[in-house]
């Protein structure tokens, strides 16, 4: 048998951590392999090294049964290598084309040879059913095109082993499937694929082979059939059994009275775009309302006219009966509105900050943790072991800054400090993004132990199995729009075409397009 | 004095001196337009168009040649630059401060070089410096001719770097290159373009190009060194780069702007305009800055601006 790809002992140290240990692997050629793993397995690392940006300590590289030493990308794609990163490798405001060719020689010497590598483009498109416009800007592109311009380019450049890296995370549930028909077709033609992720459902339908990574070590390899079960694959990713069954955890028995209302609630995004275009919804005290759709349609402005981030244009926003648009953030604070925003590293922490710090950022003015003008750290230190206590945080103490803890661990700060004076409010946005098993279990507990002691709880979640999860109704948001209310019990393919509202492949002329992202 | 303002050849006086008041500020801006998109900010172009301004004219006094006088200007702009890009591409260093730091440098260092070379003297040298050239038959165009095409060689020479930087930028591997690094250097790496390779390249252009505006103030627009010469245009520079959008037709707009402005405090002042002659210096650049914050506010700047790159951090 031949492999597309043999890893054999690879090791790879940052400083004192080690994101792989000897790790073996073997591709099929003309397979779709899958690389599970849980966040931080060492699978993002160890597909880094194969692509030549990480040098490994040990290890050595095969390809068709040749020994290779990678060291850069451009050698990797030479080799026929192509990468597609979880986060893209595209330039907004530069065209397909642009993007395509700046990793390519151009036949014209110092001159760029922007007509013929369009035409190329095109025909590469065509052939794979990719549907990409090469002289389109990325910004213009829905982020399921964006990625069908990763696959193009890779396939451009002669990528004959692609690997995806998170590839389903950021689809609908149809995006995905047009995704899946371009794999197969890249199978069919002998082009090995390699799928990362730590999401075994969304790729157990499509792959020939899947290898297990846990704590960067290869703990395994099944050729898929029937004998290979879910369960056992779970199992050999997190080092346990699992139980992701929230289904007893209490449903809803009666709807509370109405906590929060909105009536045509309209606003603006930071550039300008109107990003809300007509919210309404209402809340029930002990209820789970999921707000489904794919990122950037208006989730982010909405949490934020909930919380006084941002200003409501137009509209009505009712909380226990009473109007509480524009207003100062403490405002809400003071009555009891919690929120766990999307962006923890950025609007959730302070990275620099101690953890206890961070624990009393939102109320560091109340009363029982001042002495006169001055801050009683006596008591703040033993509110912030209480709460490190009850919520299981891993840290070497207090004083650690929060910095150095994992993503698991940080967002377990987020949850104290949000839910430790009792909200009657819950805004959950991306609870559980980049975290792993274990740490997702645990936050969509607490957020149903919140439900159950009344709180009305708005989820905003890209992650559709979350939703379907915790959620006792689920609102679709697209374009600033709810499309649809669906209850519990709803079916993924429902909701996704609620997500893209009927109109396949059309993007979303919002606002993830235009928002940059500098830090 | 209302009448000696409304005349036509006080326009045309005016305009054709805009002009050559915004030559260097063109010139720098267009270098650093190269610089910016590749991600790095130079601070320190004040710094380094003195430099260029004092080497430009160290090579025309002492060779007699201006064609040298330019090569000597541009190639102090490439050193002093090729310390920015080490502080900011190699060793990661904050820009702000290295740019600061830079511009502090080349005013001591220029001041220190003339004085040691010249000493004190009661006039200052001169050189003999680009005389105007005006273009055979478009030059005598009424009014037209005065204003666009009876200038020295570098006004030509700079004015046509804006197409050049244009292409530059849109049309050539290299311009690409620039644009993916300022944009998404992580991108650049991983599609095999040496992102420190390229910074270095941009930077080093933009540095030739402040080095050919120093040198212009010193052997075209003057014919002697002051410490003070470049004053403030440097930072103007920046603004306009920031105003253009980092494009270079718009660059050139927002040079002759602080040109114009500049021209017309000049000849006001040579009128005996009954206004305190500190206001009327302080005109060009309250002028420009307003114009220019007025106009740049939605600027899109490149999105690793300011962003030291490296491989292995996420």
């Amino acid at each position: 048998m031949e492999y597309a790809v043999e890893l054999r002992g690879i090791t790879k140290r940052f400083g004192s951590n080690v994101a792989n240990k000897q790790v073996d692997l073997k591709i099929r050629s003309g397979s779709i392999h899958g690389l599970l793993g849980e966040n931080g397995a060492g699978k993002s690392t160890l597909m880094n090294v194969l692509y030549g940006l990480y040098k490994p300590e040990e290890g050595e590289i095969y390809l068709r049964g040749e020994r290779h030493v990678i060291d850069s990308p451009l050698k990797a794609m030479e080799l026929g290598i192509g990468m597609v990163h979880q986060h893209f490798m595209l330039a907004r405001p530069l065209t397909v084309a642009e993007n395509i060719m700046v990793g390519t020689k151009s036949k014209r010497g110092p001159l760029l040879d922007t007509r013929r590598v369009m035409r190329e483009i095109q025909e590469v498109s065509d052939r794979y059913h990719l549907d990409v416009d090469p002289a389109i800007k990325i910004e213009a592109l829905s982020v399921g095109q964006q990625q069908r311009v990763e696959i193009l380019s890779a396939i451009y450049q002669g990528a004959d082993i692609l690997i995806l890296d998170e590839p389903t995370a950021v689809l609908t549930p149809q995006e995905v499937q047009e995704l899946f028909v371009i794999l197969r077709k890249m199978r069919e033609d002998g082009k090995s694929v390699i799928l990362i992720t730590h999401k075994l459902d969304e790729i157990m339908e499509i792959v020939d082979e899947i290898s297990v990574l846990r704590d960067g070590e290869y703990v395994g390899s099944r050729v898929m059939g029937p004998d290979v079960t879910k369960d056992e694959l779970t199992q050999m990713m997190v080092g346990r059994e699992v139980l992701f069954d929230f289904s007893d955890a209490g449903t809803l028995t009666e709807p509370g009275k109405v906590k929060v209302a909105l009536r045509d609630v309209h606003a603006k995004n930071t550039c300008g775009v109107e990003a809300l275009r007509g919210i309404s919804l209402e809340l029930h005290e002990g209820e789970i309302l999921g707000l489904a759709g794919v990122d950037g349609n208006g989730q982010k402005e909405l949490a934020e006219v909930l919380t006084g981030l941002a200003k409501v244009s137009e509209g009505e926003m009712l909380y226990n009966e009473k109007p509480i648009q524009n207003r100062r953030p403490i405002d809400y604070i003071n009555d009891k509105i919690a929120h766990v925003p999307e962006d923890r590293q950025t609007t959730g922490i302070a990275m620099n900050f101690s953890i206890k710090n961070n624990l009393i950022i939102k109320n560091h003015g109340a009363k029982r943790f001042k002495k006169g003008p001055v801050i009683n750290y006596d008591v703040v230190n033993a509110y912030a072991e209480e709460l490190m206590e009850q919520y299981h945080v891993k840290a070497t103490g207090r004083n650690e800054i929060i910095k150095n803890l994992s993503g698991g661990n940080q967002q377990k700060i987020v949850l104290a400090r949000e839910l430790a004076d009792e909200p009657e409010f819950l805004i959950a946005s991306h609870p559980t993004r980049g975290l792993d098993i274990g740490a997702s279990e645990y936050v969509r507990g607490q957020i149903l132990a919140q439900r159950n002691k009344g709180v009305a709880v708005l989820l905003i979640s890209a992650d559709l199995e979350e939703i379907l999860q915790l959620s006792d109704r689920i609102a679709v948001i697209y374009d600033g729009r709810i499309t649809g209310i669906l209850p519990r019990g709803a079916s993924a393919e429902e909701i996704g075409y609620l997500m893209l509202d009927n109109q396949k492949k059309e993007a979303p002329h919002g606002n993830q397009e235009k928002e940059k992202s500098r830090v | 004095m209302i009448q000696q303002i409304f005349t036509t050849t006080f326009f045309a006086s005016v305009l054709g001196s805009a002009i050559r008041l915004a030559t260097p500020i063109l010139a720098t801006s267009l270098g650093e337009i190269y610089t910016q998109r590749s991600g790095v900010m130079n601070l320190g172009l004040e710094g380094t168009m003195l430099m260029g301004a004092l080497a430009g004219f160290l090579g025309c006094y002492f060779s007699g040649s201006l064609a040298l006088g330019v090569l000597c200007g541009m190639a102090a702009g490439v050193l002093m630059s090729t310390v920015m890009a080490f502080l900011s591409v190699t060793m990661k260093a904050n820009q702000v401060i290295a740019g600061t730091a830079l511009t502090i440098l080349g005013s001591g260092l220029a001041a220190f070089i003339y004085r040691s070379v010249f000493g004190l003297q009661k006039s200052p040298p001169q050189v003999e410096n680009f005389r105007a050239l005006p273009i055979p038959g478009l030059s005598k165009i009424p009014f037209f001719g005065d204003v666009l095409f009876n200038h020295n060689l570098l006004v030509y020479i700079i004015f046509a770097l804006v197409p050049i930087t244009w292409f530059v930028l849109e049309k050539t591997v290299l311009g690409l290159r620039i644009k993916m690094v300022g944009e998404h250097p992580r991108a650049a790496d991983s599609k095999g373009i040496s992102v420190a390779g390229v910074r270095y390249t941009a930077v080093m252009i933009g540095g030739a190009y402040a080095g050919l505006a120093g040198a212009y103030l010193t052997i075209a627009y003057m014919n002697s060194f002051t410490d003070n010469i470049v004053s403030g245009r440097g930072y103007i520079a920046l603004a306009v780069v920031i105003f253009s959008h980092w494009k270079p037709s718009l660059a050139m707009w927002g040079s002759l702007l602080f040109g114009f402005a500049n021209a017309l405090q000049i000849r006001l002042q040579a009128l005996g305009a009954p206004i305190p002659n500190q206001f009327l210096l302080m005109l060009p650049y309250v002028i420009t800055i307003v114009v220019l914050v007025g106009v740049s506010k939605k600027a899109e700047f490149p999105s690793a601006y300011t962003q030291p790159y490296s491989r292995m951090e996420r």
